[in-house]
C-alpha cells in the first residue's frame, strides 16, 4: 500500500485503484473552483476518499519578475495576485519594502491605508459570500453581495481611479491625496452596513439547506489547522484566536478597538460565521478610522530611487485570506535581490485534502469556497 | 540583462554599516509628523499637494536613527539553541530587528523538532530558498517560524550545495508538503525524505528550474511549448 497521505502515484499507471473505486477529474475549466483550480479526486462511489491538488495554470513568475524590476516598478505587479484584494496586497509589498529601507509612512497615509485595507477586507469577504454561496446553491446572496461591493469598488476608483488592480499606495506613503468626500463616502456606505449583514445572514444562517451543506463538513481542528498552516479566516474558524492585525499592529490599527472572531468546531459554517462577524469588525474599525484622520504629509522621506541597505526582511499582514508575507532581501542595489510571497491562499488550498476526506462529491464545492482561495495568489 | 548578482550576502561577520548610514529616513529630515491633536476634528481633506510638508513646524526625530542592516545576535535563545545544538548553530544575527538562525544542514530536522516543541515555534509560516551561485554551497533554504505563544518570528536558514540534499521537515508540519515541491520545482533543491517531491507550479515535464540566478528571464522550455502548445516560444 503506497504512502496514505498521497492519494495518487507520482506516475499514473502506478495508481492502483480498488474495484469500486473511480477517479474523477474536476477542472480546470470548472465554474466552481474560482479560477483554474484543478482537482484530481479519488472516489468509492460519492465518497472522496483523495485527492490532489493540480495547480499552476496561472503561475506567471511573479518572485522572477521582481528581481528584474526596480522596488517601485515591482509594486503594481502584487496587485496581480489576489485580485479581489489588491489593496492589502499593495499594503504588504509597500510596508515590506519600507521596513527594508527603514522608512516609515506618516501618520496620515498609515490611517488612509487602514480604511482602504479594511474597505478591502469587506469587499473582499462580500465577493466570497456571494460565490460561495452560489456554489452551494443560494443564488441570492450574490446580488445584494456585489451591489454592495460595487459601492466599495466605487470608492476605489475614486480615489485612485482603478477598481480591482488599484495600486493605492506607495512605497513610503500614497499614492494620491485622499479625495474630499471620502470620508463621507465611508461613512454612508460603512452605517447601514451592519444591517446589510444582518440581511445576508437572514438569508443563509438559519436556512436549513445552509446549515445542512455546511454545518460538520471540512472540520479542520486546530492541531490541524497549525500543523497545516492554515491562517486567516480559516484558522481562526477552528478556534485559533490569532490575527495580526492585534498580535504585530502595522499601519494603524494599534489605534482601533475590534474584536477577533473565532469559531469553535472548524468546519464549514464557523467559517462563515466568522468572516461575516469580521465584515462587522472592518466596519468598525472604517467608522473609528474616519472619525480622526490626522492632517499632515502623505509622503515619508524615503528618496526618488530606492536603494535599501544590503540585508532581508519578512513582513506579513493578515490580508483578508490570511497572512500574506514578503520576504525580501536587498543586496544594495535598486533591484531586489529575492522576493518570495507567501500566499495565504497556496496554503489555506494545502488543507483541502485533509478536509474533503470522507466527504461526498458535493461537499468539494463547498470546501473550496470556504477556502477562499483565489488562483491568481495561488499560482502567483 | 544587467541581472548578474553582485554577491554581497549579508552575514554576521561582515556587518554592512556604511551603507546603513545611507538609509533615505536617516537622512535628518523628519519623515514624519505626529498625528493631528485629537481636537483637530477630521480634516476635510486639506489640498495639500503630496510630499511637501512644512517639516518646520515638526519636532525632530529621535536622533539615533534605525540601524539597518545585520546584526550578530546572542540572546537567551541562541544560548539555549547552542546548548542543545552546539556547532550546528553556525551562525545568529539579527536583521530589522528579526532573529536569523544558520544551521547545520545534516540537522535541520531535529532542530526543527526542537523549534516546534522545545521552543514553540509551532507554526511553520514559510519556506523557501534563495540562490547565491557565486558561493561554495549556492542556496539557502529559509523558514520562517511563528510561536504564538511568545508572539516572535524565528527564520531557519540552511546552506546547502545543488548536489546535496536538505532534510525534509514535511513530517514535522504538514504544510511543508507544498512548500518544499515549490522550492524543488524552481530551484532543483531535493528533500530527503519528501514522500512526493516533484513540480507544483510548472508543468512536470519542464525542463530547468526558473528561481536560480543562471536561469535568465527570458529563457523559456522552448522544446516543452512547442510539444504542448504547438507555438514557437514567444521570446
Amino acid at each position: 500500500m503506497p504512502d496514505e497521505r498521497i492519494p495518487f502515484a507520482t506516475h499514473a499507471d502506478q495508481t492502483v485503484l480498488g474495484a469500486d473505486e473511480i477517479v474523477l477529474n474536476m477542472g480546470p475549466q470548472h465554474p466552481s473552483t474560482h479560477g483554474v483550480l484543478r482537482v484530481k479526486l479519488r472516489l468509492d462511489g460519492e465518497k472522496v476518499i483523495g485527492s490532489e491538488c493540480v495547480i499552476g495554470y496561472l503561475h506567471r513568475g511573479v518572485e522572477k519578475i521582481a528581481e528584474h524590476r526596480t522596488y517601485t516598478q515591482f509594486a503594481p505587479y502584487v496587485d496581480r495576485m489576489d485580485y479581489v484584494a489588491a489593496v492589502s496586497n499593495g499594503l504588504g509589498y509597500c510596508e515590506a519594502v519600507e521596513k527594508l529601507l527603514g522608512a516609515e509612512a506618516p501618520p496620515r497615509a498609515r490611517v488612509i491605508r487602514t480604511i482602504l485595507t479594511e474597505m478591502q477586507r469587506i469587499a473582499s469577504h462580500l465577493f466570497w459570500l456571494g460565490t460561495h454561496a452560489l456554489d452551494i446553491g443560494a443564488l441570492t446572496p450574490l446580488f445584494y453581495c456585489l451591489r454592495e461591493r460595487e459601492e466599495i469598488l466605487k470608492i476605489f476608483e475614486k480615489y485612485c481611479g482603478a477598481r480591482l488592480t488599484t495600486h493605492a499606495f506607495r512605497i513610503g506613503g500614497l499614492q494620491y491625496e485622499a479625495y474630499d468626500e471620502l470620508e463621507k463616502d465611508v461613512e454612508r456606505f460603512c452605517t447601514p452596513f451592519d444591517k446589510r449583514v444582518d440581511e445576508y445572514e437572514s438569508l443563509l444562517t438559519e436556512n436549513r439547506i445552509w446549515v445542512g451543506r455546511t454545518k460538520g463538513i471540512g472540520i479542520l481542528t486546530a492541531k490541524e489547522a497549525i500543523d497545516y498552516g492554515a491562517s486567516g479566516p480559516v484558522l481562526r474558524a477552528s478556534g485559533v484566536k490569532w490575527d495580526i492585525r492585534k498580535a504585530m499592529p502595522y499601519a494603524a490599527y494599534d489605534q482601533y478597538k475590534f474584536e477577533i472572531p473565532t469559531g469553535k468546531n472548524g468546519d464549514t459554517y464557523d467559517r462563515y460565521i466568522v468572516r461575516m462577524e469580521e465584515m462587522r469588525q472592518s466596519r468598525l474599525i472604517c467608522l473609528q478610522a474616519i472619525e480622526n484622520i490626522p492632517a499632515g504629509p502623505i509622503m515619508g522621506k524615503v528618496g526618488k530611487v530606492l536603494k535599501p541597505p544590503p540585508g532581508e526582511v519578512y513582513h506579513a499582514i493578515e490580508a483578508p485570506k490570511g497572512e500574506l508575507g514578503y520576504y525580501i532581501i536587498s543586496d544594495g542595489t535598486t533591484q531586489p535581490y529575492r522576493v518570495r510571497i507567501r500566499p495565504p491562499s497556496l496554503i489555506n488550498l494545502e488543507a483541502f485534502d485533509k478536509m474533503i476526506r470522507g466527504h461526498l462529491v458535493a461537499d468539494v464545492v463547498a470546501i473550496i469556497g470556504t477556502l477562499d482561495i483565489v488562483l491568481g495568489e495561488v499560482d502567483r | 540583462m544587467a541581472n548578474d548578482p553582485e554577491e554581497k550576502q549579508p552575514s554576521a561577520s561582515s556587518p554592512t554599516e556604511p551603507s546603513a548610514a545611507k538609509t533615505p529616513a536617516a537622512g535628518g529630515e523628519p519623515a514624519s509628523k505626529p498625528p493631528a491633536p485629537p481636537a483637530a476634528k477630521p480634516p476635510v481633506a486639506p489640498g495639500a499637494p503630496a510630499a511637501k510638508p512644512p517639516a518646520a513646524a515638526a519636532p525632530p526625530r529621535p536622533p539615533a536613527p534605525p540601524k539597518e542592516g545585520p546584526v550578530p545576535l546572542d540572546n537567551d535563545l541562541v544560548k539555549r539553541y547552542k546548548e542543545k545544538f552546539g556547532p550546528a548553530i553556525l551562525e545568529a544575527w539579527t536583521d530589522r530587528k528579526q532573529a536569523i538562525l544558520v544551521v547545520a544542514r545534516e540537522l535541520l530536522a531535529e532542530i526543527a523538532i526542537y523549534s516546534r516543541d522545545g521552543e514553540k515555534f509551532d507554526w511553520l509560516s514559510d519556506l523557501t530558498a534563495v540562490d547565491w551561485p557565486k558561493r561554495e554551497k549556492r542556496f539557502d533554504v529559509v523558514l520562517n517560524m511563528y510561536s504564538f505563544e511568545k508572539n516572535e518570528r524565528l527564520r531557519l536558514k540552511v546552506q546547502t550545495a545543488a548536489d546535496e540534499r536538505v532534510p525534509s521537515v514535511q513530517g514535522i508540519w504538514s504544510t511543508a508538503n507544498w512548500m518544499e515541491r515549490e522550492v524543488y520545482d524552481m530551484f532543483g533543491v531535493i528533500f530527503e525524505g519528501h514522500p512526493d517531491l516533484k513540480r507544483i507550479l510548472l508543468p512536470d515535464e519542464w525542463q530547468g528550474h526558473p528561481l536560480r540566478k543562471d536561469y535568465d528571464i527570458l529563457t523559456q522550455d522552448t522544446a516543452w511549448v512547442r510539444e504542448n502548445l504547438g507555438i514557437e516560444s514567444g521570446q
